[in-house]
């Protein structure tokens, strides 16, 4: 059966990793293998893993799960010839507030990422593979199991897989629900049955990962990107996006608009053309009054700041990021202390309390702006907001500490109106 | 402690997917698919997990604490999760919490009286793009208002 896709598609978008979608069974391995599927396996099997990272760094595909580190690079850094196992790790971990991408291509193609898997799996020298799924996608984690053993079933995973001599084993692995878990670190050793807490870097998973073995780790949408990039080329996936920005990606729209959904379009795609021909739009005509671009991450852009191409680097250029493909959209109605709250009370929630400035400064931050928005804001507040989160910046082991600082950061930069408006009608109460 | 022949099976499975040794990486997925049927992080469980992954019980009792997903008592038969994290904010989560937590007449992470709800405001769970939404045990509901809502709820008492 046709499955029903949680939104209409666009005429507008590039279809690659979603191709599938909507096709009848398309969660199935025979629709799979029907449709291009494991033709890179095979092609892989003949290459040497030198030339499948090559085709890789050639495609110029940036991972997908948000610091946007090119995928080829991180791929050469596992030493190959390393005598310890070397494992693959799968993080679909999705839990960036506004993203919800991987949730898709798991649900409607599991067996584009498992193909992907295997072909890093040739590349690195590695047999087992771990999906960590976040434990609220349950019942992804279940379809998944069922994937995965339909991919045995049928010789595509196991021993000798496809009469190619190469072994390999995959599983998946629950979580049981913190978002620090999608850090990498925190992410394997949460994956050793220990609390989630960010490691020291380096060394890097690469070379010390799981039970100290290399390991690769990379998010669900670039494993899934792999099998059309060793099938038709690392240039063809590169010629789709901007230079250094290869392919495309799914980008998850979210708030005001008229169509949120996902959606996969190229690197470099316009933004408000996104919004306005994609999204179709803000409701009721209202005004743009900001986006986040891409999970609650990263610095949020003004309406002015939207008319650029949606890639890496244009992004960096004004100061916010890409992230996670997460798009939240806000009108002129939009409370920009509200929102602000909302972000901190989420980050203070997460801090795994390791590093002070992020336990402390979060949980500061968040009282703050709660008694801001119960009516308690002082003048000398938005200023103390600004200076609190810039003394969180890159002072902890990982980047939630920067993730809560930085939209806070932009949020009372843009939008210190907001705070105003609140402290001019408290004066107007108390006159 | 013994569970379910369905679970038993797959908790020797689980065991099997980690190299020798690292039974430890068990610790959390054991823990989260045993409460779903025990009902809660017990005692006696964290012992049990301890056991069968070969650990201290200290080293699952640790990590209980952290995930927010394990809890050492139970939860309602229905655990009502509604996201107010900021896709959901923005059309109106933050309404639909306060909405469930009235018809329930609970708050943040507490049980009806007679067991059968709990509610939690809970962060994003990846529905943003169809939000707002609410995820009953581990159902998605997507696009949900209160009149929804209530419809669930209503439904999910008359089921009992
Ligand atoms: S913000 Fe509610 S599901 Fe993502």
């Amino acid at each position: 059966m046709p499955k029903k896709l949680y939104n209409e598609p666009s005429p507008l978008e590039t279809r690659v990793l979603s191709a599938r979608f909507g096709l009848e069974n398309s969660e199935s391995l025979a629709t799979y293998v029907a449709n291009d599927g494991f033709k890179a396996f095979r092609k892989a099997r003949e290459m040497k893993p030198e030339q499948i990272i090559e085709e890789v760094k050639t495609s110029a595909l940036r991972g997908r799960g948000g610091a946007g580190f090119p995928t080829g690079l991180k791929w050469s850094f596992v030493p190959r010839s390393s005598p310890k196992p070397k494992y693959i790790v799968v993080n679909a971990d999705e839990s960036e507030p506004g993203t919800c991408k991987d949730r898709l291509l798991m649900e409607y193609d599991p067996h584009q990422m498992i193909e992907g898997i295997l072909i890093a799996g040739l590349a690195m020298d590695s047999h087992k593979g771990y999906i960590y799924i976040r434990g609220e996608y349950r019942y992804l984690i279940d379809h998944m199991d069922r994937a995965i053993a339909e991919a045995y079933a049928q010789g595509y995973l196991g021993k000798n897989i496809l009469g190619t001599g190469f072994d390999f084993d995959l599983y998946t692995h629950s979580g049981a629900g913190a978002y620090e878990c999608g850090e990498e670190t925190a992410l394997l050793d949460s994956l050793e049955g220990k609390r989630g807490i960010p490691r020291m870097k380096p060394p890097f998973p690469a070379v010390a990962g799981v039970w100290a073995c290399p390991t690769l780790l990379n998010n669900v949408e670039t494993f899934s990107a792999i099998p059309v990039i060793i099938r038709d080329g690392g240039a063809a996936f590169a010629a789709l996006g901007t230079p250094k920005n290869g392919g495309t990606r799914l980008l998850c729209i979210s708030g005001h608009v008229n169509k949120p959904g996902v959606y996969e379009v190229p690197l470099g795609y316009p933004m408000l053309k996104f919004i306005e021909e994609i999204a179709g739009g803000i409701p009721g005509g209202k005004k743009l009054k900001a986006v986040v671009p891409g999970g609650s991450s990263c610095p949020i852009l003004k309406a002015d700041e939207c008319d650029i191409p949606m890639d890496y680097d244009s992004l960096a250029k004004i100061g916010s990021m890409l992230g996670s493909g997460g798009m939240v959209v806000m009108d002129e109605t939009t409370d920009m202390v509200k929102v602000a709250l909302r972000i901190m009370r989420f980050y203070a929630h997460e801090s795994c309390g390791w590093c002070i400035p992020c336990r402390e400064g979060t949980t500061w931050l968040r009282k703050i702006l709660q008694r801001f928005d119960d009516g308690g804001g002082r003048h000398e507040d938005v200023a103390l907001l600004g200076e609190l989160s810039k003394n969180m910046l890159g002072r902890t082991f990982c980047a939630l500490g920067d993730a809560a600082a930085m939209p806070t950061i932009s949020i009372v930069d843009k939008f210190a109106d907001d705070f105003e408006k609140r402290l001019a009608a408290r004066e107007m109460v108390a006159v | 402690m013994t569970f379910s022949p369905k679970l038993e099976e797959k908790f020797a499975k689980m065991l099997q997917a980690y190299p020798e040794g690292r039974k430890r990486s068990a610790v959390v997925p054991m823990l989260i698919y045993a409460q779903d049927e025990v009902g809660a992080v017990t005692p006696e469980l964290i012992d049990e997990v301890a056991r069968r992954c070969e650990v201290p019980p200290l080293q699952v009792d640790e990590v209980v604490g952290y995930y927010s997903m394990l809890h050492r008592k139970p939860m309602g038969k229905y655990h009502v999760q509604v996201c107010t994290n900021i896709s959901c904010l923005l059309v109106g989560g933050m309404e639909l919490y306060e909405h469930a937590s009235k018809k329930l007449g609970i708050g943040h992470k507490q049980v009806t009286s007679d067991g059968q709800f709990s509610l939690e405001e809970v962060e994003c769970m990846g529905a943003c793009s169809w939000a707002p939404a609410v995820e009953i045990n581990y159902d998605f509901y997507h696009h949900i208002t209160p009149e929804k809502l209530d419809q669930l709820i209503d439904g999910l008492r008359k089921a009992h």
